[in-house]
């Protein structure tokens, strides 16, 4: 609220005075900070609002930690409403561009989304930042299209390499996988189907229900009988109905699954069958470190709910650009510079040491995370927590495949890598 | 023939303050002008069937998806479509429309009224399924993305000239289409759709009249895809959805069916709330959903219906003052 009044007030007064004696106070030692306009692009309508919600409260949230400045830069943060739909999100980022002259863009939801803002940032030369858009090429066989682009989340199949070995040490022989029909699908499964078959594993099932699926009635039946656990991967509201469903099926088969089928935006809405489900992710709310339950506790008193990855990322994002500002005293350095800058830096986050391999995409922990029901950081009722298990210190996009033999592969999908355990 | 002519007047007075206006505006207004240009081609060859012929179909957006991904690969794949030869893709979007609609009238044109408004429907779906899992083909829901725009003498790079492209193609589209509708042809679509068993009677094949408008404004719908391919610079299943459908037959509705403007007016309103109020104020779907719900309790006709629908209104209020005693309306 304090923010708000500060903010109002300024724009009262001259643009430049303000820089001036905002930068002045926040660091004591910048003689001139510039504006520096930050474009964001999330859903805050359709059905994906929800996500987007969270994107966009993560941003703002450490923005108003540091009352919008980056060591002198007074940053202005603009917010456009993508719908969840290519076409929008290029207008809008054109918008953005064109009329509003921001210096760096960031956001998008869908791997899609990504994919459409990419080519954008290459023709009007403006960066832009990834935090949530996970499609893996973007960073990996696409690369060198998108010479101002850098990932500050993740890729979708980064986390699945250590899950798939994770699977194996379990003991787990055959696995069936039942994963959204769409390209972040194919890529978190294909990722997490070629690791676990690279220690001995077996998926011998892989059933795509459509992206959205609100009734697996026909796809639950058919899980193979001899399958020794079944690897999920849900998004929005499907991961709400699908272990609903499967419990309601009577499965005693473990369920394991990929990050965004437990993440925070809905595992409090969850009902006790998720309970010792195990999942994969950079982030947990649950993450043991007094970084992260400061980090939740503030979150959930502004907020009212607990972080989500969506939160995080964009949180840890703005962290990120902060730094590089900050370390230009206050100016934005150009685009090749920024980029440069912003690929070199090696930071320490909420969800645990960030840097970014030579494509531009984050090397950080992989987090094993088991729903547990407990007590956390204080809070006294018993709650749904993802409570991490075992950490992968260090995990880059290609995880224990070698970089160029992985690049010769074509990208995860829904015939790669081919079935050869299926029928 | 005289209201005619001030609407042809009109029409063209708008047309020209347009393209001399918009170029003088933000960049931002110029792509969406022509995003909503684009789309205009659309609404108008929905027009076509939906204002003229008297069939609602829902599965418009197919053949912008064929002109479209058409566009896409053709660029992507071969690099066609760069140069001069962008002359030859439209031509190709224009006939994969056509050739696409000729496949589906076949199926659709059997039916009327709710049945015509399903087939077209499911059949919309079925193109829409393989721009989603034809992944080798379409790059699936990723879709596929247009780097580059064509470049022949002059470079459609450049947001203003492709402007202008986008006006030439869409007056042009307009002529035709205007010229087509008072053509004898397009009046007996007009009588199939007033009353199509008497035109029967009168003599006229009245399924070829409507297979053939079917065709048509399939071909339209592909030249708007062509277009819209290189305006949006990414082509996905999005384009192709249901939705995108169900938006053409509303701005049709909203700017008024049977008029071919109204359609215009329509795709200018809906973008110009979707894409221009929503960069200003979050509750830009209830000023939209507003909008709609006001069309079609007071102006069933749409918005080219208001000077009508004023007109009506005096014209009834001088009846009524000249002689107190006439016959009530019945409802």
């Amino acid at each position: 609220m304090k923010h708000e009044s500060r903010r109002r007030f300024g724009s009262m007064l001259l643009g430049g005075v303000v820089a001036l004696a905002t930068g002045a106070s926040a660091t004591g030692a910048m003689a001139q900070g510039q504006e520096l306009r930050i474009g964001y692009v999330a859903p805050t309508t359709g059905i994906f609002a929800q996500q987007g919600k969270d994107m966009v409260d993560g941003f703002q949230f450490y923005l108003d930690e540091v009352k919008s400045d980056f060591g002198g830069a007074k940053v202005q943060f603009i917010v456009e409403d993508e719908q969840g739909k290519p076409d929008t999100a290029v207008t809008k980022a054109k918008k953005l561009i064109l009329q509003d002259k921001i210096h760096i863009l960031v956001g998008g939801l869908l791997a899609t989304t990504g994919y459409a803002l990419a080519p954008v940032s290459t023709a009007e030369k403006t960066v832009y930042v990834v935090p949530i858009a996970a499609a893996d090429d973007l960073t990996q066989r696409d690369f060198a299209k998108y010479p101002y682009l850098v990932r500050t989340g993740w890729s979708s199949s980064q986390p699945s390499h250590p899950f798939g070995q994770w699977a194996c040490e379990q003991g787990y022989k055959k696995i069936v996988t039942v994963g959204a029909d769409y390209a972040f699908g194919h890529e978190v499964v294909g990722g997490f189907q070629r690791a676990f078959e690279a220690c001995g594993g077996q998926v011998i099932q892989k059933i795509w229900p459509p992206l959205g699926a609100q009734d697996f009635g026909p796809f639950i039946p058919t899980i193979k009988q001899d399958a020794d656990a079944i690897f999920t991967l849900m998004v929005g509201p499907m991961s709400l109905r699908f272990p609903k469903q499967l419990a309601a099926s009577g499965n005693k088969k473990p369920v394991i699954g990929g990050g965004t089928s437990y993440d925070e935006f809905v595992l409090p809405s969850m009902g006790d069958e998720v309970i010792g489900h195990v999942s994969v992710l950079q982030y947990s709310a649950a993450l043991d470190t007094p970084k992260n339950a400061e980090f939740v506790k503030r979150y959930r008193a502004k907020y009212g709910k607990v972080p989500s990855y969506y939160s995080e990322s964009n949180y840890t994002t703005a962290q990120m650009i902060h730094k590089v500002i900050a370390d230009n005293g206050g100016r934005f350095p150009g685009q090749e510079e920024f980029v440069k800058q912003l690929a070199a830096l090696k930071i320490d986050t909420i969800r645990g040491p960030v840097s970014l391999d030579e494509m531009r995409n984050p090397v950080q922990s992989i987090y094993i995370k088991k729903v547990e029901k407990k007590k956390m950081f204080g809070y006294d009722k018993d709650e749904l927590w993802n409570t991490v298990i075992k950490t992968y210190p260090n995990v880059g996009q290609f995880g224990p495949f070698k970089k160029e033999e992985f690049l010769a592969q074509p990208v995860y999908s829904r015939d790669f890598p081919p079935c050869k355990h299926c029928n | 023939m005289t209201s005619q002519q001030t609407k042809i007047v009109i029409v063209c007075v708008m047309l020209t303050a347009l393209a001399i206006i918009v170029p003088f505006t933000s960049s931002f207004i110029i792509l969406l002008v022509t995003r909503a240009l684009v789309f205009a081609i659309l609404v108008m060859s929905l027009d076509l069937l939906l204002g003229f012929t008297g069939l609602a179909s829902l599965g418009q957006a197919a053949y912008l998806g064929v002109g479209a991904y058409l566009t896409a690969i053709l660029a992507t794949k071969y690099q066609f479509g760069l140069g001069y030869d962008f002359w030859l893709v439209i031509l190709f979007g224009m006939l994969g429309g056509a050739a696409l609609a000729a496949v589906f009238g076949l199926l659709a044109i059997r039916a009327s009224g709710v049945y015509f408004l399903m087939i077209t429907l499911a059949l919309g779906q079925c193109v829409w399924g393989l721009a989603y899992r034809w992944n080798s083909l379409t790059g699936g829901d990723n879709g596929i993305n247009l780097r580059v725009r064509p470049k022949f003498g002059i470079d459609l790079a450049n947001e203003v000239t492709f402007f202008y492209l986008v006006f030439c193609v869409f007056a042009l589209s307009l002529l035709t289409m205007y010229v087509l509708v008072r053509s004898p042809f397009g009046r007996s679509l007009t009588g199939i759709r007033e009353r199509e068993l008497r035109m029967r009677i009168l003599g006229y094949n009245t399924w070829l009249h409507k297979y053939l408008a079917f065709v048509i404004a399939g071909a339209f719908g592909g030249l708007s895809g062509v277009l819209w391919a290189h305006t949006a610079g990414i082509v996905s299943p999005e384009n192709v959805v249901l939705t995108t459908s169900v938006d053409a037959l509303l701005m049709a509705v909203l700017g008024g069916a049977g008029t071919l403007v109204g359609g215009v007016i329509g795709s200018f309103i809906v973008f110009g709330l979707r894409e221009y109020l929503s960069t200003i104020v979050p509750w830009w779907q209830y000023v939209l959903g507003g909008v709609y719900v006001l069309t079609i309790l007071y102006l069933p006709t749409g918005l080219m219906g208001i000077p009508a629908r004023i007109r009506q209104q005096r014209a009834r209020s001088n009846e009524a003052t000249e002689e107190n005693r006439a016959a009530p309306v019945p409802s």
